[in-house]
């Protein structure tokens, strides 16, 4: 770390929201990214969107990796905007040695980094592997799932904003139904992405019965770097999917992007929870439940949902069935708490 | 120590001796004799301080091998044909990140029609990914080969992709004399890394670059495939110095003086071609050979001196360039600048069909009389493809033409459906 991150001024990130802030906060319970001793894995002035949640996602997960790899830490890095938006060459916003190769290998290169560290009897180096949902769901998938399957040391961490955003928004295995994207366009009778496709990539995961996998949000960033650091203290294949709105990819204002990510959380469409070895063992719970409408009105890519005169109810009322299953499956709301 | 062994046991012996850190590992006829070998090595504890992993695919052995070589480890992995294209992305990235990875490709055809046996089709799909291209012509060169490449790749920050022909090399038992570690040792220096993910000295490796210096990052790749047309010629000499036999170098001329003729060629078939020579030159023709060790970098300049006296070239060449002919041929025409002399294509052992002598001899002959075709398929069987061009005129369902080629080629073996039975287009 260089002498002029070390000192650069710790910001707070406003929330804004109902979450209890930092400096009610003993020191040990703070945020990663409130400490003075934050790594600024990815530093500023890199050249994401304003509001971006990927970026967020990524710095609050590196810095907590950090921490918890005592600062011996290697990045890998799918193409994709993450990529992308730190860089290009002479400019780089990581502060840790970071190796991006192609679009969909980045599994296979953390295994290779793993095994090449150990080798080299660099056994305290811990490894990081990142990607977007595209590359992460999509063309990665089959790296991504023998690198669980072999067990390999690498935590995997997912950031997903429902499509191919550093390609100007197409449609992923992770884009939700009725979403506009540019090759699921909000035309005909039934605009936007179809129902009964994607896929559930941490339950995928889990299926592999790797020791760690959990889901996050940059919601609950406090919770995203307990996870992070809970992941980093075991050793073998573990996977995080970080949910990270979007604000060009989902036409939403970019001051709303943590308003957003909570709203997908509580109206239940983006469940919180860990599991190891392939068993759920801790769930987020909604804390106060909101209808899928008050999540989906915010954002543009599901406007056509909202005509004017003409509200997609039945196609509405799907979703909530979607998130209502999630609720019961995970066991989100507990039965008193039940509105 | 003189063994007797596979070819492939052979290189997966000298693969070891070479102290890899990291092997990837994927099955693909006819290469997976080499990383079964490695893989009992390791397993059995002969080779240590190297981890052996089965990926889940060729593009992922490599990527393995990127992520390893990235962080200073030694890396090495195998692939063919189809594996070779599936993984060609990597392949690309690998030496765009100037990563001195190691990979025999045992060459083999590429589908479609899917066929395992021995072609150039594959390592050629690839000559211009920025790898050091090696061919071996025996199985002794081929171990040894590897052992060159580690040091080429790991002098230069360049990966090496060492081309065996397969079956024909990977799959035959040969005499091959494996050198002793210590040898090695006093050859291959441990691996010095250019670069590396180093989290005392971090940096990024891999991120976008512009217009304004991408044409000087391939300038530079480009000029380090020029270095390496002195640096192969001077790691094989030391080889011979050291190990007392000569293996590898740019080009290996046979018999090239006062020639008229001269064949030039790639891998093990140059062991056919010679013997052809040997046969006709007793006869009185004037005709030598040059095998090309190096394709990658190609060696133009030593090429153009060893043609320099020749009246005609002849490549024979195992890949195909649909729609203009042979792609070594290509090759060497370049090393002919400003001379007058005609370079004929022979489009040669495609899928596997054995070269013989006595064909071999026949184009050599017509050649000799200038009476070859530019591109001339050897052993083309004309009558079952003027059969399959009738039938193609006749119906416009003519179905698979591989199916129809087999029909023709064994009449009686399956029952001819009668025309009404057939299904209407
Ligand atoms: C093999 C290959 N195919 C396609 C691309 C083009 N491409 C680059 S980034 C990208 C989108 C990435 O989407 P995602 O992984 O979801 O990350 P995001 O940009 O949304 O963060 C695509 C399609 C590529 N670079 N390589
Ligand atoms: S397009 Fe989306 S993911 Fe990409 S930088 Fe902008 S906000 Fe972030
Ligand atoms: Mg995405």
């Amino acid at each position: 770390m260089t002498d002029d991150t070390a000192l650069q001024r710790v910001k707070f990130y406003q929330t804004g929201t109902r979450t209890v802030g930092n400096r009610l906060l003993t020191e040990d319970d703070r945020t990663v990214q409130a400490s003075m001793g934050r790594s600024n894995a990815i530093t500023s002035g890199h050249r994401a969107c304003q509001g971006c949640g990927e970026a967020l996602g990524a710095r609050y997960a590196l810095d907590a990796a950090m921490r918890a790899a005592d600062g011996r830490l290697v990045a890998v890095n799918a193409t994709g905007c993450l990529e992308v938006f730190t860089t290009p060459f002479p400019e780089t916003s990581w502060q840790i040695p970071w190796l991006h190769s192609v679009f969909g290998n980045a599994p296979a290169v953390a295994t290779g980094v793993a095994a090449g560290l150990r080798m080299r009897g660099k056994t305290d180096v811990r490894v990081v592997a990142q990607g977007g949902d595209g590359g992460t769901t999509d063309i990665g998938f089959g790296c991504l799932s023998g690198m669980f399957e072999r067990n390999d040391d690498v935590l995997y961490i997912c950031y997903d904003n429902e499509a191919y955003m550093n390609t100007g928004v197409q449609r992923s295995s992770a884009t939700p139904p009725t979403a506009r994207t540019a090759t699921t366009p909000a035309l005909g009778d039934a605009p936007g992405n179809v129902f009964g496709t994607g896929k559930n990539m941490p339950r995928i995961a889990m299926a592999h019965n790797i020791p760690y996998v959990a889901t996050a949000s940059v919601s609950d960033l406090h919770d995203l770097e307990a996870k992070v650091t809970r992941a980093m203290g075991i050793c073998g294949a573990r996977y995080i999917h970080v949910f990270v709105p979007c604000p060009l990819g989902w036409g939403s204002a970019s001051e709303n992007t943590v308003l957003i990510a909570r709203l997908a959380v509580e109206c239940g469409l983006f469940p919180l929870f860990e599991a190891e070895h392939g068993d759920v063992v801790s769930v987020g719970k909604i804390r106060r439940r909101v209808p899928v409408d008050d999540y989906l009105r915010l954002q543009r890519r599901f406007a056509h949902l909202f005509r004017k005169g003409a509200e997609d109810r039945q196609r509405i009322e799907a979703i909530q069935r979607m998130a209502d299953a999630n609720i019961t499956r995970y066991g989100l709301v507990d039965a008193e708490d039940d509105q | 120590m003189m063994k007797q062994i596979e070819g492939s046991q052979g290189i997966a012996e000298a693969v070891a001796l070479c102290r890899p850190q990291v092997v990837c590992a994927y099955p693909i006829t006819p290469q997976t004799h080499i990383v079964e070998g490695v893989g009992a090595m390791v397993k059995a504890g002969a080779l240590q301080h190297c981890e052996f992993i089965n990926v889940e695919s060729e593009f992922a052995a490599l990527s393995v091998a990127i992520g390893a070589s990235a962080v200073g480890a030694r890396a090495y992995t195998a692939t063919a044909s189809q594996g070779l294209l599936f993984m060609a992305e990597a392949v690309y990235n690998a030496a765009g990140l100037g990563l001195p990875i190691v990979m025999t490709v045992g060459n083999r055809a590429i589908g479609a029609p899917i066929n395992i046996w021995n072609d150039h089709s594959d390592s050629m799909a690839l000559k211009d990914a920025g790898w050091i291209q090696l061919y071996a012509e025996t199985n002794q060169e081929a171990a040894d080969l590897h052992i060159q490449a580690f040091r080429l790749a790991e002098e230069l920050s360049c990966p090496v992709m060492v081309c065996v022909d397969g079956f024909i090399l990977t799959h035959a038992f040969e005499r091959i004399e494996i050198p002793t570690q210590p040898q090695v040792d006093a050859y291959l220096p441990p691996f010095a890394p250019v670069q590396q993910l180093d989290v005392d000295n971090p940096y990024s490796i891999g991120a976008m670059v512009g217009p304004e210096a991408f044409t000087e990052v391939r300038y530079l790749g480009h000029q380090k495939q020029i270095e390496a047309l002195d640096v192969i010629p001077r790691i094989a000499a030391e080889f011979e110095a050291a190990f007392g036999r000569a293996s590898g170098g740019l080009v290996r001329p046979y018999r090239v003086e006062g020639a008229e003729t001269v064949v030039v060629a790639l891998g093990s078939v140059n062991g056919t071609i010679k013997d052809v020579i040997d046969a006709v030159r007793d006869a009185g023709a004037a005709i030598g050979s040059i095998t090309i060790s190096s394709f990658r970098p190609f060696p133009l300049a030593e090429l153009h001196g060893l043609l320099a006296g020749a009246a005609r070239v002849v490549c024979v060449e195992k890949s195909l360039a649909p729609g203009l002919g042979g792609v070594l041929a290509s090759n060497v025409r370049m090393a002919l600048r400003g001379m007058a002399v005609p370079v004929y294509t022979v489009i040669a052992g495609l899928g596997g069909r054995p070269i013989t002598r006595a064909s071999l001899a026949d184009v050599f002959h017509l050649a000799a009389d200038d009476k070859l075709d530019d591109v001339t398929f050897l052993d083309l069987n004309h009558a079952v493809i003027a059969q399959q061009l009738a039938l193609a005129d006749r119906d416009r369902h003519s179905g698979p033409i591989a199916e129809n080629l087999l029909k023709a080629l064994n009449p009686g073996l399956v029952r001819a459906k009668p025309q009404d039975e057939r299904p209407k287009p």
